[in-house]
């Protein structure tokens, strides 16, 4: 792989751009690999990266039904933030951020990064002393937020509307090593990487069936024929369900349909990212100027990546209050992603019933964020067995009762 | 916008009038049951990507539960019925198989 840097934008400038490689190969799947991930999302991208970075697997093969990135990778709102409640969490959202920070570095590709700071707004009450009691355990977690005046949120964002009749701004939790990240260029970056180290990274190809015998994996069905392998790794976000019914267990996931959209492009003028929960909005501006608007997910399962209207027109009806200016606005974009539930709002990164098979899912309305931190703890579950940022998130929580809960600290938008 | 006719009152509501209620013909495991049954009960759905069974309020109408049959790869209905029932009634199955010939109730 050749390494991207000023000289070889010089280099190629003075030779027509002829000399620029793909980033990634695109080969035949070989009959069996040490190991295989289905999902060529960030998640599934990311702990092939690692795997290969921290645990030397290369003999490696990552398979997406579609094309890479084109999933939930390509159609969140790239909000990247770790103020979690619940310690397991801030410590794998954290461990996530923190590598979002060296990631164009660490992959030589430049995946945009901008630690604008993420401001959620407490406009109730209730979310106050709820926002003060997470900053007070992200202060024992390590992680770097603190809970701002309404005051200090017109300072950081001058275009919010603080004392509007229904919606006021009593405060924030502020996190301002949090912001956004090019989501295209993390998924890119990583099968750069990957192929780079040997991977086989194969599109188009589904995977039909999960084969076993004496309930140890040995390999799956494809479209692309027979690929037999001693390790498998389920990452396929909305999809979770499907793959573990071919796997032979069910999963504790409703996969439902989660909406975003895009204005026009306007000049800057809002250089943080806002998440207003009550209202179930939050908005950022992008680099070309346009605003990106995520709301609520569906209430019932669906996967057909389309959504129901009236959750746009909650979440813009809620915002246009708190950001009168964007009132005018023309929306371009709208689109849907599947995301994958569980009861407690956080993620599944655990071994399966069925022995060499691991699944990495349910990371619901806010997987963009934990994309390294997630692929690192996966693969070092895939490759020892255990890993201390996974571990609280075992498929076993649920019989056990030992729930993670984020869904009355952080489910209501991400 | 999905639009649904709830048995109970005989009214055509769509969604914005109802509250979805997730998987329906759920066999309930209450206390003093297995570990393993009450965790399924509780936690483990389906989520199959096709043809699917769920519970439904009619909210803001009569109030009332009522079972749905709808694709959720498609968004198809495929009919909604009482919520007095352990499984769905024949006529449903009949307009789901004529859909779907390989399709069976598991």
């Amino acid at each position: 792989m050749r390494r991207y840097s000023a000289f070889a934008i010089v280099r190629e400038a003075a030779r027509h751009h002829l000399g620029w490689e793909r980033a990634w190969a695109s080969p035949s799947p070989k009959a069996r690999y040490d190991a295989v991930i289905v999902g060529a999302g960030g998640h599934g991208l990311a702990t092939a990266y690692y795997l290969g970075k921290n645990h030397g697997i290369t003999n490696l093969a990552v398979i997406e039904k579609g094309w890479l990135g084109g999933g939930n990778t390509g159609r969140n709102t790239t909000i990247i933030r770790s103020n979690y409640l619940q310690d397991p969490s801030a410590a794998i959202y954290e461990k996530s951020r923190s590598l979002y920070e060296t990631m164009s570095q660490d992959l030589n590709y430049n995946v945009m990064f901008s630690p604008r700071g993420v401001m959620m707004l407490a406009q109730t009450e209730h979310e106050v002393r709820g926002y003060r009691r997470t900053a007070h355990a992200n202060a024992l977690q390590g992680v770097a937020t603190e809970f701002i005046a309404p005051e200090r949120v017109r300072e950081l964002c001058p275009i919010i509307n603080i004392d509007g009749p229904r919606y006021p701004v009593l405060g924030a939790l502020w996190q301002p090593r949090g912001g956004t990240a090019r989501h295209d260029a993390v998924a890119w970056g990583y099968a750069r990487a990957c192929s780079a180290m040997g991977m086989d990274i194969i599109q188009q190809c589904e995977v039909t069936g999960v084969q076993s015998t004496n309930g140890k994996v040995t390999g799956v069905r494809t479209t692309k024929g027979d690929i037999a392998t001693g390790k498998l790794g389920i990452v396929v976000a909305g999809h979770s369900g499907v793959l573990a019914e071919m796997a032979g267990f069910r999963l504790p996931v409703e996969s439902v349909a989660l909406q975003a959209l895009v204005s026009e492009p306007i000049k800057p003028c809002m250089d943080v990212v806002v998440m207003a929960n009550t209202v179930h909005g939050y908005m950022s501006q992008s680099d070309k100027g346009e605003m990106v608007i995520g709301g609520g997910a569906d209430g019932y399962n669906n996967y057909t990546q389309r959504g129901s209207f009236h959750h746009i027109e909650e979440t813009v009806r809620a915002l246009i209050e708190t950001f009168p200016m964007i009132s005018r606005l023309k929306m371009l974009r709208q689109w849907g992603g599947i995301v994958d539930m569980t009861g407690d709002r956080s993620p599944i990164l655990s071994k399966t019933p069925l022995e060499g098979c691991f699944i990495n899912c349910g990371w619901g309305t806010g997987g963009f964020k934990a994309i390294p931190g997630s692929g690192w703890g996966f693969a070092e579950l895939m490759a020892k067995g255990h890993s201390p940022l996974t571990a609280a998130f075992g498929l076993e929580r649920f019989r056990e009762g030992r729930f993670v809960d984020e869904s009355v600290a952080a489910g209501v938008a991400h | 916008m999905l639009i649904l006719t709830c048995p109970n009152c005989g009214l055509t509501a769509d969604e914005t009038e109802l509250s979805p209620g997730g998987e329906a013909h759920l066999k309930r495991f209450g206390p003093g049951s297995e570990d393993i049954d009450f965790e399924g009960y509780l936690f483990h759905r389906a989520n199959p990507k096709g043809v699917h069974f769920e519970r439904w309020r009619h909210a803001y109408g009569c109030g009332k539960w009522f079972l749905a049959a709808r694709d959720t790869a498609t968004l198809e209905v495929y009919g909604t019925y009482p919520a007095q029932t352990t499984e769905p009634p024949a006529e449903i199955i009949a307009r789901i198989t004529a859909r779907h010939p390989d399709w069976s109730p598991t």
